[in-house]
């Protein structure tokens, strides 16, 4: 298993290309909102379509960034990072909410429409200090990484890995899923939140806005692929990809497994949930859907399509699968389940290493 | 002495139906008469407890009784009438309707309740001591007990002992009022509860008794409600069964997770529902549908499972991880194959009708049939998995490679053709999984989707490998989240179970009934 | 704890035992894999443990290295209960273990094996700030040239032969710096020359450090020279000089049937 993926460290010339084209490719990217500005009909034009659904892919690459750190260094194959992604989307969402304001269908000063619809009296406690970005910001973090470090400790420190852990993942963003959808959670329950105003004081339907969530999107995953970098470059990612390979004999190198693994778990899960709060101002909506198993564990897919191990692949798997689910769901919306389980199917059986394993040559 | 009661006992039995005839036959004018008189000869008729009271009355109630001119009443019977004494067919030149007003219909209310009593039928007499339990009225004291003199369908009975409890106690006798205090007391039933609690307050004297009364009667309903309960978790624990035995073989004995489990539920429920309707234009075959569609589906699965197994999930043997985002995504073309073929609404699998209705266990404990049937044919299944395994040549075919392919193989067996089997059959367990399902919910094509994650917990809980862990592990996690449900609601109770089982594994990482030893190590 | 049951001192010498096993059982289902064993190992003291298979050799070492919780017993090292703690503390506490069938992490290059095992703080902030200094690279090429592997330096270890990855372990083993070695099978797969270079390693190293040899190979036994314990069905059989166990009848019975 362990030989058919990359290890990371490539020498010399090749680490010089790889930055040179990564460059290149975040600076494409940082044109796209300043071809949105030229007139419609010149070539270069980018239509506000194109813009709005590379930001939403940004905060996929963001997320499967934070999935390949789990799973391709640290072999912890988490179906349930679609829950950290969603817990920040949900802080976002809360915030956003928050700022409508008295604008609301029903005009309550400060009860969101669906609260005021389901009866509330006042902003259940937990709703406290959502209408401030920075304690927002925290919390996108600060939640996801809770509960990360909870089921990950419980986890990791009765040894539940490989399959048992996902399948536990799985479950919890299962769970969480089904709480979401209850009306008293308070959180909108079925219908999530939508019909935000502004954020930051920027309407958010306008191209700036659009530009600026943009920019922001991909300001955190350049940051976010840095990190991801000086960690898995670090002895501690050597230490990640031993654990991969062969966790006890870790253990008997004196390493405390449950400490390493939990480091980057929650990283990854905070992650995540950055990622989430990025993407629903962008999306303009953040539901219980979005707990779903079945989102995070395509997630993986993206990764294992780019090609996990490799932090350049899960970014390219995220923008390719979500291209090819972009094209497909248009012109043939039946054809595109059938695209994605054959991803799967595929991608495993041919393709051990990713797209990226086609570009660089097989390990000896 | 005991021979003189007997005989006296004998003598009353032979005098009752004759004494009966005469007041029968002699309430029969006063119908002829004024409204007074009907109502009068009505209730006569009623106390009379003759059978052939009922017809007479329901006759009139519906004003089809008719009376001659000579004050004789004449009874319809199809197109004739006959004489309501003597039962001999006559002419019916002259004759009108026997009228009605309020106060008759009233008093045929009574009457019929009254005579239906000892009606031939035994669900009009069943009807009968209901109705009269709920007019509670002292009157109806010695009817019931003549009623019960005679009375042998046991249920029937408790019925009308209830009725005649709930009479007594509005009666004038106190002794009589007492016994029916404790009797009403014991019947543990929620409508002797009302009865009671009504009575708490017309009869001060007795509080304390009623109380104790009400009381018994309030245990004896948690009682069953615990009954019911553990019956619904069981169910539960049958249908988690089923869906976790077939990951039991796939996940617990070969060490593949395949997530397509589901899916493979999924078609088993819709091989039923093609079975139902390939069978629905033969009339006898139709009832019998749902039997067919055993076999059926475990083969449409099990075939499936076999392709799966050779085709795909043997290249992946030792990358389970691979194995799991593999077999997913095989679980989701199959989700859109069957959503594409069959319409992704839902589709109707019938119960036959022998698994419809509600029966009552001892207690009044009520079971749905098919919730029923789902237990017994998890049993069975459970049962047939273990003698698979434990008994036949495949079964240790099976064993023999799970334990050591390398030297299973040398010893001859062809391990490719035991695992495709052991996948099949796995497979095939799912398959009956959808048949089952098919019953109690939508078959969908995302019918398997919210199976599956229970299925996998089972299996964790339980202890991978474990047949026993199997079934603890189901029927446990059914009946806690029934327990839960009346206090969380359904999802917060499903959320609950989840975090249990992740806060047990911290206790035993390998389930239940965990292997131990260097078996375990592998 | 460790006053009221002091060890009984091995041969009369004054120095504690490193390694101290009193009674202790391992059950699994029934089966007895380790049954009443003791063992005492002095500090620098270099021990041989032969047997035949199923002796219970491996279970040993996975009960003093935390791998297998006894049933039954007392494992001790210095004043530490080993039944208490898990893998990574008794790694720390000084005990390396190579194991039978050579385990390392083939992802990684030799030199980046042996920089895992380096005694350094180990927790993952630790490893994140952690920056190889010159002092560091020179131990791990000192070891390198020990273990013959310096050109193989930025090889993966996926790739290397049998005898090579047993050098390779044996590697991070000195790169641990432990204060007590288990060494299971250290010869296996390799040359003549070799095994009698490992020899020496091992009787180089015992004078600062107490090792634990289980090996198979007699011939390299006796090269150890030092003493050998003999385990049969989960407990001592026989202790002594590879001439002494050689010559107990009961030793020779177990070894040439019965």
């Amino acid at each position: 298993m362990s030989a058919s993926i990359a290890s990371p460290a490539p020498a010399g010339a090749a680490r010089l290309t790889i930055r040179l084209v990564l460059i290149g490719a975040v600076l494409v990217l940082a044109l796209l909102p300043l071809l949105n500005r030229l007139p419609p009909d010149s070539a270069l034009y980018v239509s506000d379509f194109i813009v709005s659904i590379t930001g939403k892919w940004i905060t996929y690459a963001i997320l499967a960034l934070a999935i390949d750190l789990a799973w391709g260094y640290a072999g912890i194959l988490s179906l349930g990072h679609g829950a950290f992604f969603a817990l920040g989307g949900y802080a976002m969402g809360m915030h956003l909410m928050r700022l409508i304001g008295p604008r609301g269908v029903y005009g309550h000063p400060t009860l969101p429409d669906f609260m005021v619809f389901l009866g509330y009296k006042e902003l259940p406690w937990y709703w406290l200090g959502f209408d401030h970005f920075p304690f927002m910001v925290l919390m996108a973090m600060a939640v996801p990484g809770m509960l990360a470090l909870v089921v990950g400790y419980l986890a990791f420190r009765s040894r539940i890995t490989g399959v048992y852990l996902s399948i536990i993942t799985q479950a919890m963003t299962y769970a969480l899923m089904l709480a979401f959808f209850r009306n008293d959670m308070g959180f909108g329950g079925n219908n999530g939140f939508t019909d935000f105003k502004e954020l930051l004081g920027m309407p958010l339907n306008t191209d700036a806005a659009r530009a600026a969530l943009f920019y922001a999107s991909l300001a955190l995953l350049v940051v976010a692929f840095l990190v991801c970098t000086r960690i898995t470059q670090s002895k501690l990612g050597r230490v990640l990809v031993a654990i991969r390979d062969a966790e006890s004999r870790v253990r008997f190198l004196g390493y405390d497994v449950t400490q390493h693994k939990l480091f980057v778990f929650v990283l990854s899960a905070v992650l995540a949930g950055l990622a989430g709060a990025l993407y629903v101002p962008q999306v303009g909506i953040i539901n219980p859907g979005e707990f779903s198993p079945g989102n995070s564990i395509e997630a993986v897919i993206w990764v294992a399509v780019g090609g996990r191990g490799t932090l350049v692949g899960a970014v390219l798997g995220a923008f390719s699968v979500n291209a090819l689910k972009t094209w497909l769901t248009t012109v043939a919306p039946d054809l595109w389940l059938f695209a994605l389980g054959g991803l799967f199917v595929a991608v495993t059986l041919f393709l051990p290493r990713g797209l990226i394993g086609l570009f660089s040559k097989a390990p000896k | 002495m005991t021979r003189f009661i007997l005989r006296i006992s004998l003598l009353l039995l032979l005098a009752l139906p004759a004494r009966a005839q005469d007041a029968f036959t002699a309430a029969l004018p006063g119908l002829a008469g004024g409204f007074g008189d009907i109502a009068a000869s009505v209730e006569r008729l009623g106390a009379s407890g003759d059978p052939r009271a009922l017809p007479l009355l329901r006759a009139l109630q519906e004003g089809r009784l008719q009376k001659a001119g000579d004050g004789r009443i004449l009874l319809p019977d199809g197109a004739r009438l006959l004489d309501a004494a003597t039962g001999q067919p006559a002419e019916a030149a002259g004759a009108e309707a026997v009228r009605l007003n309020n106060r008759v219909r009233q008093a045929l209310r009574g009457a019929l309740g009254r005579l239906q009593l000892v009606s031939p039928d035994p669900a009009e007499r069943l009807a009968a001591a209901e109705a009269v339990f709920r007019s509670r009225s002292a009157e109806n004291i010695p009817l019931l007990q003549a009623a019960l003199a005679r009375e042998t369908v046991p249920r029937i009975r408790t019925q009308m002992e209830l009725a005649l409890a709930a009479s007594q106690l509005v009666g004038s006798d106190a002794e009589a009022k007492r016994d029916a205090v404790a009797r009403l007391g014991a019947s543990g039933s929620v409508e002797a509860r009302a009865v009671l609690i009504e009575a708490r307050n017309a009869n001060p004297e007795m509080a304390t008794a009623i109380e104790v009364s009400i009381a018994t009667i309030e245990r004896a309903l948690a009682i069953r409600r615990a009954a019911e309960t553990l019956f619904q978790g069981l169910s539960l624990g049958s249908v988690l069964l089923l869906a976790a035995l077939g990951l039991a073989i796939t996940f617990g004995v070969m060490g593949v997770i395949n997530m397509a489990h589901g899916e493979f539920v999924m078609l088993g429920a819709y091989a039923t529902f093609v079975v139902q309707e390939a069978c629905r234009g033969i009339p006898w075959l139709a009832p019998w549908s749902l039997v067919l569609s055993v076999p059926a589906a475990f083969l449409v699965t099990a075939a499936c499972g076999a392709l799966l197994e050779r085709g795909l999930i043997r290249h992946l043997y030792g990358r389970p991880l691979e194995t799991l985002l593999m077999t997913f995504g095989v679980g989701m073309i199959l989700q859109q194959a069957v959503r594409l073929a069959f319409g992704a609404q839902n589709r109707e699998v019938l119960s036959p009708p022998w698994m419809q209705g509600t029966i009552l266990l001892p207690g009044d404990i009520a079971v749905t049939q098919n919730r029923l049937w789902i237990i017994v044919f998890g049993l069975i299944v459970l049962g047939l998995v273990f003698a698979a395994i434990r008994l036949t040549r495949f079964g240790l075919e099976m064993r023999a490679v799970v334990q050591n392919r390398r030297i299973a193989a040398t010893m001859g067996i062809r391990t490719g053709r035991v695992d495709a089997m052991t996948f099949a059959f796995g497979s095939g367990l799912a398959g009956m999984a959808g048949v089952a399902l098919s019953q109690i919910d939508n078959v969908s094509p995302n019918l398997g989707t919210g199976y599956i994650i229970d299925s996998f917990m089972v299996v964790v809980f339980g202890g991978v490998g474990s047949l026993a862990g199997t079934l603890v592990g189901a029927m446990s996690l059914g009946v806690v989240n029934k327990l839960l449900e009346p206090y969380a609601g359904a999802v917060l109770a499903k959320v609950f179970v989840l975090v249990a089982i992740m806060l047990f594994i911290q206790r035993r990482p390998k389930g239940l009934f965990a292997l131990k030893g260097r078996a375990a190590e592998s | 704890m460790s006053d009221e049951i002091s060890p009984p001192l091995g041969q009369g010498k004054a120095a504690k035992p490193v390694l101290y096993l009193d009674g202790v059982s391992v059950v699994f289902d029934g089966f007895r894999a380790l049954n009443n064993l003791s063992l005492v190992v002095d500090p620098g003291e270099l021990r041989a443990i032969i047997g035949p298979n199923g002796a219970g050799k491996t279970t040993m070492m996975d009960v003093i290295t935390g791998k297998t919780r006894p049933t039954a017993g007392v494992v001790r090292f210095r004043d530490h209960d080993l039944t208490k703690l898990d893998e990574a503390t008794i790694a720390n506490l000084g005990i390396g273990r190579k194991f039978q069938k050579p385990t390392m992490f083939d992802a990684l290059t030799v030199f980046e094996n042996l920089e895992l095992a380096l005694k350094a703080p180990r927790g993952p902030f630790a490893c994140l700030r952690w920056a190889l200094t010159g002092e560091a690279r020179r131990r791990i090429e000192a070891v390198m040239e020990e273990v013959g592997l310096s050109a193989r330096a930025q090889d993966r270890a996926g790739v290397l032969s049998h005898g090579q990855r047993q050098w390779l372990e044996i590697g991070m083993l000195l790169m641990q710096d432990p204060e007590l070695l288990l060494v299971d099978e250290p010869v296996a797969g390799m040359t003549d020359q070799e095994t009698e270079h490992t020899a020496a390693l091992l009787v180089r190293i015992a004078g600062r450090r107490s090792v634990v040899v289980v090996e198979h190979d007699l011939e390299f036994v006796r090269a150890l020279g030092s003493k050998v314990t003999v385990l049969c069905e989960g407990s001592t059989l026989s202790e002594g000089s590879i001439d002494h166990v050689q010559n107990d009848p009961r030793v020779i019975e177990v070894y040439l049937g019965r």
